[in-house]
């Protein structure tokens, strides 16, 4: 009796399993998810673009609707209650604004600013770099050349002259950080694109006499995109706490265009006075959203990359 | 050896000129300064006289022709808002930014080493671990929110250190320097710990990466093997080469570190170029921002030539890849 049973597990275990295809997205996500830290990463980062999405239907008030805050409010301390009835979970700034509320309206604008400039950017150094990579010589070796130049100078200065130059507004800050930023995509693409060239589905596609346009964009960039994915993660974290620094310095945004960046400069100067909150709640909404996006995209890093194959 | 030297030089000259005229160009089409400086009340004549004397009313052309003719001879004009000369405006507030600079190096060096080295040789022990988290927290937090809340802590809180300025100078060399009297320590160390804070996990990380390849070496095996003290191995065998990487970085991260102690600046009011410039983008006072970028430039393209030389000296190859290309 017992034998039996044993030999049917042995053949249980023998026998292949089910044939279940393992497409390449599921063993991503599986690999992606086996971090329990990177998951968690990934459900606050959901969780902050929820909040930043439906961010007038989540805030207890409109903060930019001068018919709701009253200026009776004004620096509130947390967990005080505003003259309409509700609570100051976060406080209230120097306007009256609720805290929670602004900051749910700021980190629309934040993550609105960081995700169009890293796409922007990354389409832009993408279409360069693919050049760069697929022409070679001459072409390649003037790209490189204006790549690596922008390069040596630190992105916080090369966006201060330029917000210097452009002054403020949220398409001048854009345009600011997509200059700072095309020349990382447009490396990385270069990269794994000149690898990629060599190869022969490539030269099978030259042989076959396709157009240059279609070898690139249909047989090349699709090659490309996982180092990409990572380097446009990593890069929006970056240009959103560019685009806060720039505020804070006060030649970012202007004061129409609230990003957690300038909620946190009009707060400093109520901080000599004790009254923390209105800089510190901000800020920790911005750490929040930079430390998650960081924490998915090392994940990613870790998950696509070829050498790590495991 | 020479040959290298002199081709990197021009190309820097190139750079040099070419950042000149996108600095230039750029800054010109900035806001019209003659809205700001002139009074109100000024008459039409007045007004003429003024823009004149400031030589805005020649062609941008020649304006830049007259501003390279001048910078050439060190002169790279007037503040509108000081009435000063903007070289001397930078040059006397280039000590504050280079003390808070090379104040935050050092304490990235001192305290990221030895640091990254623990994490290196003992990379599963929970300590590493806390020592590597709190390194991507370095880097994602931003600079001058963690400025903020220092001074929330120390000063405001705590009270235990000045939150502004930069206190009691002394005189070195005949330059203004803070860390020599305890009033100047006290309001440097914020700052400086503040700036420190992002190479610090640099310097962490590369350390750590450093100490794990260099770990494994048979040299290192063979020093343990030989019976020295684990002391011995760590400060002379190990330490000496991870040290190449992470004395190249930060020799390229000193720009980076001059660059960034703009926020700083803003956050502490340290009398640097920095807030210079902030204040100078705020009240468009061209010729300042205009002298803060060229002198910057030429600080970094000095750094960087520097580093190359260096480099090309440690490691041949790089000299004679250059040459043959």
């Amino acid at each position: 009796m017992s034998t039996t049973t044993e030999h049917l597990q042995a053949t249980a275990a023998a026998m292949p399993t089910a044939p279940r295809v393992e497409s390449p997205l599921r063993r991503f996500t599986a690999a992606f998810f086996e971090s329990r830290i990177a998951t968690a990463a990934f459900g606050m980062l959901l969780l902050v673009v929820a909040i930043a999405l439906f961010a007038p239907w989540l805030s207890p008030q409109d903060p930019y609707d001068l018919a709701v805050v009253d200026i009776m409010d004004s620096r509130m301390a947390p967990g005080e209650e505003a003259m309409a009835g509700f609570t100051f979970w976060l406080g209230s700034d120097g306007a009256g604004r609720d805290m929670l509320s602004a900051i749910f309206y700021g980190l629309r604008i934040s993550l609105g600013v960081g995700v169009a400039s890293g796409l922007i950017a990354m389409l832009i150094g993408m279409c360069i770099g693919l050049t760069a990579a697929y022409f070679g010589g001459r072409v390649d070796a003037v790209i490189m050349r204006i790549v690596d130049l922008q390069l040596s100078f630190p992105a916080i200065l090369v966006a201060l002259i330029l917000v210097a130059i452009l002054g403020k507004g949220v398409d001048k800050v854009i345009i600011a950080l997509v200059t700072v930023q095309w020349a990382y995509y447009a490396r990385t693409v270069r990269g794994s694109a000149l690898v990629e060239r060599s190869k022969e589905y490539i030269e099978a596609a030259t042989c076959l006499a396709l157009s240059h346009r279609r070898i690139v964009f249909r047989h090349l960039l699709p090659n490309c995109l996982p180092p990409m994915i990572v380097v446009v993660t990593l890069q929006t974290a970056h240009a959103i706490s560019l685009e806060a620094t720039l505020s804070f310095l006060g030649v970012g945004l202007p004061q129409t265009e609230p990003s957690l960046g300038l909620l946190i400069s009009n707060g400093f100067e109520y901080m000599m006075s004790g009254k923390y909150w209105i800089s510190f709640f901000p800020g920790l909404a911005l750490l929040i959203t930079i430390v998650s996006i960081n924490l998915v995209g090392d994940q990613l890093r870790d998950v696509l990359n070829p050498r790590l194959e495991r | 050896m020479s040959v290298f030297i002199i081709r990197r030089l021009l190309q820097s000259l190139g750079v040099i000129f070419v950042m000149s005229m996108i600095v230039f160009f750029g800054v010109n089409v900035v806001g019209n300064p003659v809205d700001i400086l002139a009074s109100d009340d000024m008459t039409q004549e007045q007004i003429q006289a003024f823009v004149a004397r400031l030589g805005l009313d020649r062609p941008i052309y020649e304006q830049y022709w007259y501003f390279v003719l001048n910078a050439l001879r060190g002169d790279l004009g007037n503040s509108f808002v000081f009435a000063e000369p903007a070289l001397k405006l930078i040059l006397q507030r280039l000590p504050a930014t280079l003390e808070l600079a090379l104040a935050s190096m050092f304490l990235s060096v001192v305290i990221g080493i030895p640091l990254g080295i623990y994490a290196g040789l003992r990379p599963e022990a929970r300590s590493s671990k806390v020592i590597m988290a709190s390194s991507i927290l370095g880097f994602s937090l931003p600079t001058f929110w963690v400025g903020l809340m220092f001074i929330m802590v120390f000063a405001v809180m705590l009270g235990w250190l000045p939150s502004t300025g930069r206190g009691d100078t002394t005189e070195l060399l005949g330059i203004q320097v803070s860390f020599l009297t305890w009033d100047g320590l006290q309001h440097l160390l914020l700052p400086a710990i503040n700036l420190a804070l992002f190479k610090m996990s640099l310097v962490i990380r590369l350390a750590r990466a450093g100490t794990r390849e260099v770990a494994l070496q048979d040299y290192v095996k063979f020093a343990r093997a030989k019976g020295l003290s684990a002391r011995r191995v760590v400060l002379v065998h190990i330490m000496k080469n991870i040290m190449i990487p992470v004395v190249t970085v930060l020799g390229l991260e000193l720009g980076g570190v001059i660059a960034f102690s703009v926020v700083t600046e803003t956050v502490f009011a340290w009398p640097g170029i920095g807030k210079l410039l902030i204040d100078s983008i705020q009240l468009l006072d061209r010729p300042v921002v205009v002298a803060y970028l060229i002198i910057t430039v030429l600080m970094f393209i000095l750094i960087n030539l520097v580093v190359d030389i260096l480099y090309s000296v440690l490691d041949p190859r790089v000299r004679l890849k250059d040459v043959k290309s």
